[in-house]
């Protein structure tokens, strides 16, 4: 377990001190967010309707915004190839930069998603449900995000393309994840959620790691 | 028990080989071509003098169907073929199943395209709108966004040959995804809609509607077919002349 956590503490202190890259990201998603009513007018009812939407899209595009430093940083300068000489195989270390990034894109937003119930007009209820949906929903998004951001590991112009892959495989994580939040079946959404996190989470790190196993041969 | 280690000449290996492949492969194209010709041939003076040109639930429109529903079934028999290719190329590294993949994706695009224009073509005048956000409208549209992401991929890999390996990695994941985003879907748009258009035990097909939609289906499978083993040989020749190219400047440096 001490390469495998020896990673997350370094990604961890990457993106700490790495300037101001998480905070740039949480103002990405408070600003998308408090757009939306410029958007479609001040109407607090029906803002409060469809805040569980505006906030899952904006979490959703932050996680996108995120993925371009999942792989492309490590693989420009080379660590990625010193980390494949590591004893641990790859798809553990693709494991641990995926649980890296969910805590330094995902956990953010969900601490700075108060701040977006207030300005959209939610009430207690439907924020706890949020705060859960997120919690249950961003594992998978990094797990498809990092799929995403392993394909495209070895293209120069990756950053365009990663969202446009992951954007369709999502899918079903935004439809529960707003299911959670809104849908008369909420608990049954939960669940799929969450299973859909757990698989998630179980298969990228293998299918990522084959594919920047591929892309850099 | 003994080990062979003579390398087998079996038509697998052989077609391995770019050349060879053409080379036999080559001579089915014009049969492919016939054969869907004639299909198409059947198939359309069928539909246009055999079939009823409407039906009490359909009305005037029937003819749509023809064509709709053998491109829907091509927009997920395509993926199929992608996936089996994916295989290829990640298990037997098999260089024809990355041309096959190559040339799949566009062609699946293209058809998914045809299923989703014909479709809203006949929504118009059955249910009143180009679209609806049916479950399985939806993932279609998905699917065709799938499509188009790995066409995207394809443009955007200088080395192809490295791109094939990721390219399937992306396939096989998609293969796995779209069944549960077509659960999804389903389960969002049973949600929000109280009762879909299309019912799974519409309206029974009697015989004179559907022998055509069977010959129209062969044909249009036909189609795809012939157009993939086409697009396949061109790629071949593609990546020859690239390599011819290269080789040439090369030569020119030195």
């Amino acid at each position: 377990m001490k390469p495998f956590s020896t990673i997350i503490a370094h990604e961890l202190r990457l993106a700490l001190r790495g300037g101001g890259d998480m905070l740039t990201l949480v103002l990405f998603f408070v600003i998308v967010g408090a757009i939306v009513p410029f958007a479609v007018g001040p109407d607090k009812a029906l803002l409060a309707r469809i805040a569980p939407g505006i906030v899952w899209i904006s979490a959703f595009l932050a996680m996108l915004l995120g993925l371009d430093r999942l792989f492309h940083a490590d693989h420009e300068d080379g660590t990625l190839i010193l980390l494949r000489q590591s004893e641990l195989p790859l798809s553990a270390i693709v494991a641990a930069k995926v649980m890296a990034h969910w805590l330094v894109t995902a956990l953010p937003l969900i601490l700075a998603s108060p701040v977006l119930a207030m300005l959209l007009a939610m009430d207690l209820e439907t924020f706890l449900r949020t705060l859960m949906s997120l919690l249950l929903g961003t594992p998978a998004l990094a797990a498809f995000g990092a799929i995403g951001a392993a394909v495209t590991v070895a293209i120069r112009r990756g950053g365009l393309i990663a969202p446009i892959l992951i954007a369709p495989l999502s899918i079903p994580v935004l439809i529960f994840g707003v299911g959670t939040i809104t849908a008369t079946q909420s608990n049954a959404a939960m669940l799929f959620l969450a299973a859909l996190s757990l698989m998630a989470v179980a298969l990228a790190p293998f299918a990522a790691a084959l594919a920047i196993s591929s892309a850099e041969d | 028990m003994s080990i062979e280690t003579t390398p087998k000449q079996s038509w697998w290996n052989r077609i391995a080989n770019p050349g060879q492949f053409v080379a036999w492969t080559g001579r089915l194209l014009w049969p492919l071509t016939i054969l869907t010709a004639a299909l198409f041939v059947i198939g359309l003076w069928l539909v246009f003098f055999q079939s009823p040109g409407s039906t009490p639930n359909v009305g005037t429109t029937l003819r749509i169907l023809y064509i709709h529903v053998p491109n829907a079934w091509l927009s997920q028999f395509v993926y199929g073929i992608m996936a089996v290719s994916a295989l290829g190329t990640l298990v037997w590294r098999h260089p024809m199943a990355d041309v096959s993949m190559k040339a799949a994706a566009p062609l699946g695009a293209l058809f998914t395209l045809l299923a989703l224009f014909t479709g809203s073509l006949w929504g118009r005048p059955a249910w009143g709108t180009f679209w609806e956000w049916d479950g399985r409208m939806t993932s279609t549209l998905v699917l065709l966004f799938i499509y188009l992401g790995i066409v995207a991929l394809w443009r955007a890999f200088d080395d192809q040959l490295r791109a094939a390996r990721v390219i399937a990695v992306f396939t096989l994941v998609g293969a796995i995804n779209i069944p549960i985003i077509k659960f999804s879907v389903d389960w969002w748009s049973t949600l929000h809609q109280p009762a879909s258009v299309l019912r799974a035990d519409g309206p029974r097909m009697p015989p004179e509607i559907l022998t055509p939609l069977l010959v129209m289906f062969f044909a249009f499978t036909f189609l795809f077919l012939t157009l993939h083993l086409k697009a396949m040989h061109t790629e071949i020749k593609r990546r020859r002349v690239m390599t011819m190219q290269r080789r040439a400047a090369q030569g020119a440096e030195s």
